[in-house]
């Protein structure tokens, strides 16, 4: 009996998605009290269905961050906003020019990908400061571009974004099934194995005969064209682009991707946990909402599961 | 110390530059009022990146300064007025709170980075739960202190020096100072010389606490009014003008007197922009730019690995 019970945390101790989904359950039982049960499911849907964004920016950061201490991608709200004019722009309402519109946010990303690559592994800056300052300079680009004004989104994209069927929302199906193909590229392919090597031990992953280098300049461009996309696809599930839209990823990019049980410190990824992260954070906002309590509280209580999932995780 | 010499000399070298256009450009800058208004909104900066350098000295991050300085900006707008001695206390337990999350960090060995994430959200939240909505009233000695007008030195430069200075005295040349700086570059040999790793690490973030309550203050006395947003934007602004400032992310290794200067670089591009009549909308760009040039010059000085 001991000894199954100490399999059971070993198991648990290697499973460090599992907590991110409890707390996601735990919520969502609150919320279902609260409302009576009424509508307990649609709730979910909705809070799965903005969770994408979160997933999809998220996929990204974890992949940077798992590639080992200090890296990291604060450009993302940049290259989601950017992204986002642009890609609204060149839409412009028509769905003749959806293809044009989705390519032409993931090539923001791209081309910032590329920028960050060449300040971190050319000019060595360190990712935390370099990705930063790529993402001000995209932030005052956007600026400049929209003036503030955004055109409106293909109408299809906004319906794909926007579509729920029987509960289950469209969108969040699609990203359910890529972020299965990345857990696979992470666990079978010589890239994702080179990720989480990196993440161990740059120099020993460098003497195994791993390339370090372009490993590294992988991270930071699937991360930038995922948050191009993202940029993209929030603006049209929002009607529009904005120039604050990208704030909140800043932060919650990293909390969605450590909530969801990723080492912070590199190495070991929890690609999993990534819904049960940005489910669970987006189920506290709803929670809160509807116990009719404040802004101010719900941030106290976002930060208190943070810093609490976090010391029980570990 | 020469390695510090030459870490902090590109940062003053670009703060110089800087003050060359700006003085160029309008000639009555340079006086004592013009250099005045030019950096009163230095004062919570330079105390931000004060703070943050502490944090940074331990090879940690904080990602929560920000919303700290709001926090402080909040309590100083409503308790701090209403009742002092209340404001006084809540002031104290902040900087409890920075305390306990150095204990905490170091206790679990926790990630720094996640759990001043995490604080961040703690103090944005309780700054809302005192102040809504933007307003309050703020002391009237603290609106007196952000606007006294000391002889000969500017009051923004005055706070400038006083802090470069005192930094650069209690974490370079004292042997505590050397204690702590240890918790970021070798925390083993610390241990092994027979000092507490836990109390070196509370000190670091007790001092950040403090500066970060001064920061808020300071903020809170410019504006003579509370705001629970003001703060967000100090965090990633006191990280980049530590690391301009000469300090590397990993290893212990600050420059007091460059945090400061960094702070004033960060702060000045956006008056820079007015003053060569560039919309303000590249103010983000102007400190992108500039992080890339000091960091790429700082590299290239220092020859390829």
């Amino acid at each position: 009996m001991a000894t199954r019970l100490m399999g059971a945390r070993g198991w648990l101790a290697r499973q460090p998605w599992i907590w991110s989904y409890l707390a996601a359950l735990i919520v969502w039982g609150a919320i279902v009290v609260v409302v009576h049960g009424h509508g307990a499911i649609p709730t979910l849907s909705v809070a799965v269905q903005v969770a994408t964004f979160f997933v999809i920016v998220g996929i990204g950061q974890m992949l940077v961050i798992t590639a080992g201490p200090g890296n990291i991608d604060l450009s993302i709200p940049g290259v989601m906003v950017l992204a986002g004019f642009m890609a609204m722009g060149t839409m412009n309402g028509s769905d003749a020019d959806l293809a044009a519109g989705v390519l032409i946010g993931i090539a923001v990303g791209l081309a910032t990908g590329i920028v960050n690559v060449v300040l971190i592994q050319v000019f060595t800056i360190p990712p935390m400061i370099g990705t930063l300052a790529v993402g001000f300079i995209l932030q005052s680009l956007a600026i400049a571009y929209s003036g503030g004004h955004s055109q409106v989104p293909a109408p299809a994209l906004a319906r794909f974004t926007t579509l729920i069927v029987s509960d289950v929302p469209i969108m969040a199906v699609v990203f359910v099934a890529v972020t299965a193909v990345v857990a696979t590229v992470l666990r079978r392919s010589v890239f994702g194995r080179s990720v989480l090597a990196v993440g161990q031990s740059p120099r020993a992953a460098y003497l195994a005969g791993l390339r370090v280098p372009g490993t590294l300049a992988g991270v930071y461009l699937i991360s930038a064209m995922l948050s191009g996309l993202a940029g993209t696809l929030l603006s049209a599930y929002s009607g529009g682009a904005s120039l604050d839209m990208g704030e909140v990823y800043l932060l919650m990019s990293i909390a969605v991707v450590v909530l969801g049980g990723t080492n912070i410190a590199g190495g070991q990824a929890a690609v999993a946990g990534l819904w049960g992260a940005a489910t669970l954070l987006d189920l506290i906002v709803t929670m809160l909402d509807v116990m009719r309590v404040g802004a101010g509280l719900r941030y106290v209580v976002t930060g208190v599961i943070i810093i609490g999932v976090l010391a029980v995780a570990k | 110390m020469g390695a510090a010499r030459l870490r902090v000399a590109l940062p003053a070298v670009a703060l110089a530059l800087m003050l060359a256009v700006i003085f160029w450009q309008q000639p009555r800058v340079m006086s004592y009022f013009g250099l005045t208004l030019l950096l009163n909104y230095s004062m919570p900066v330079v105390f931000a990146a004060a703070a943050q350098m502490c944090i940074i000295a331990a090879s940690d991050i904080d990602l929560g300064i920000g919303p700290f300085l709001s926090l402080v900006n909040c309590i100083a707008a409503t308790l701090l007025d209403a009742r002092p001695a209340v404001g006084v206390g809540a002031l104290l337990l902040c900087v409890a709170g920075y305390v306990v999350m150095g204990a905490l960090i170091h206790v679990r060995s926790l990630p720094s980075i996640v759990v001043t994430l995490g604080a961040s959200f703690v103090w944005l939240g309780l700054a809302l739960l005192l102040l809504p909505t933007p307003g309050g009233t703020v002391p009237a000695w603290l609106t007196d202190a952000s606007s006294w007008r000391p002889s000969l030195v500017p009051l923004p430069i005055l706070v400038g020096i006083v802090v470069a200075a005192l930094g650069q005295f209690l974490l370079m040349r004292t042997s505590y100072g050397a204690v702590l700086r240890g918790v970021g570059s070798n925390p083993r040999a610390i241990e092994r010389a027979g000092w507490s790793l836990l109390a070196a690490r509370m000190t670091l973030y007790g001092a950040a606490g403090v500066l970060g309550v001064l920061g808020g203050l300071a903020l809170a006395g410019l504006n003579t009014s509370g705001d629970a947003t003001v703060g967000g934007q100090y965090t990633l602004t006191s990280i980049a003008a530590v690391i301009v400032g000469g300090a590397e992310f990993f290893g212990g290794i600050v420059v007091p007197v460059g945090a400061v200067v960094g702070a004033w670089i960060m702060l000045l591009t956006g008056s820079l922009l007015a003053f060569v009549n560039v919309s303000s909308g590249w103010q983000l760009s102007a400190q992108g730019g500039i992080l890339i040039l000091v960091l790429g010059l700082r590299r290239l000085a220092r020859g390829p690995r």
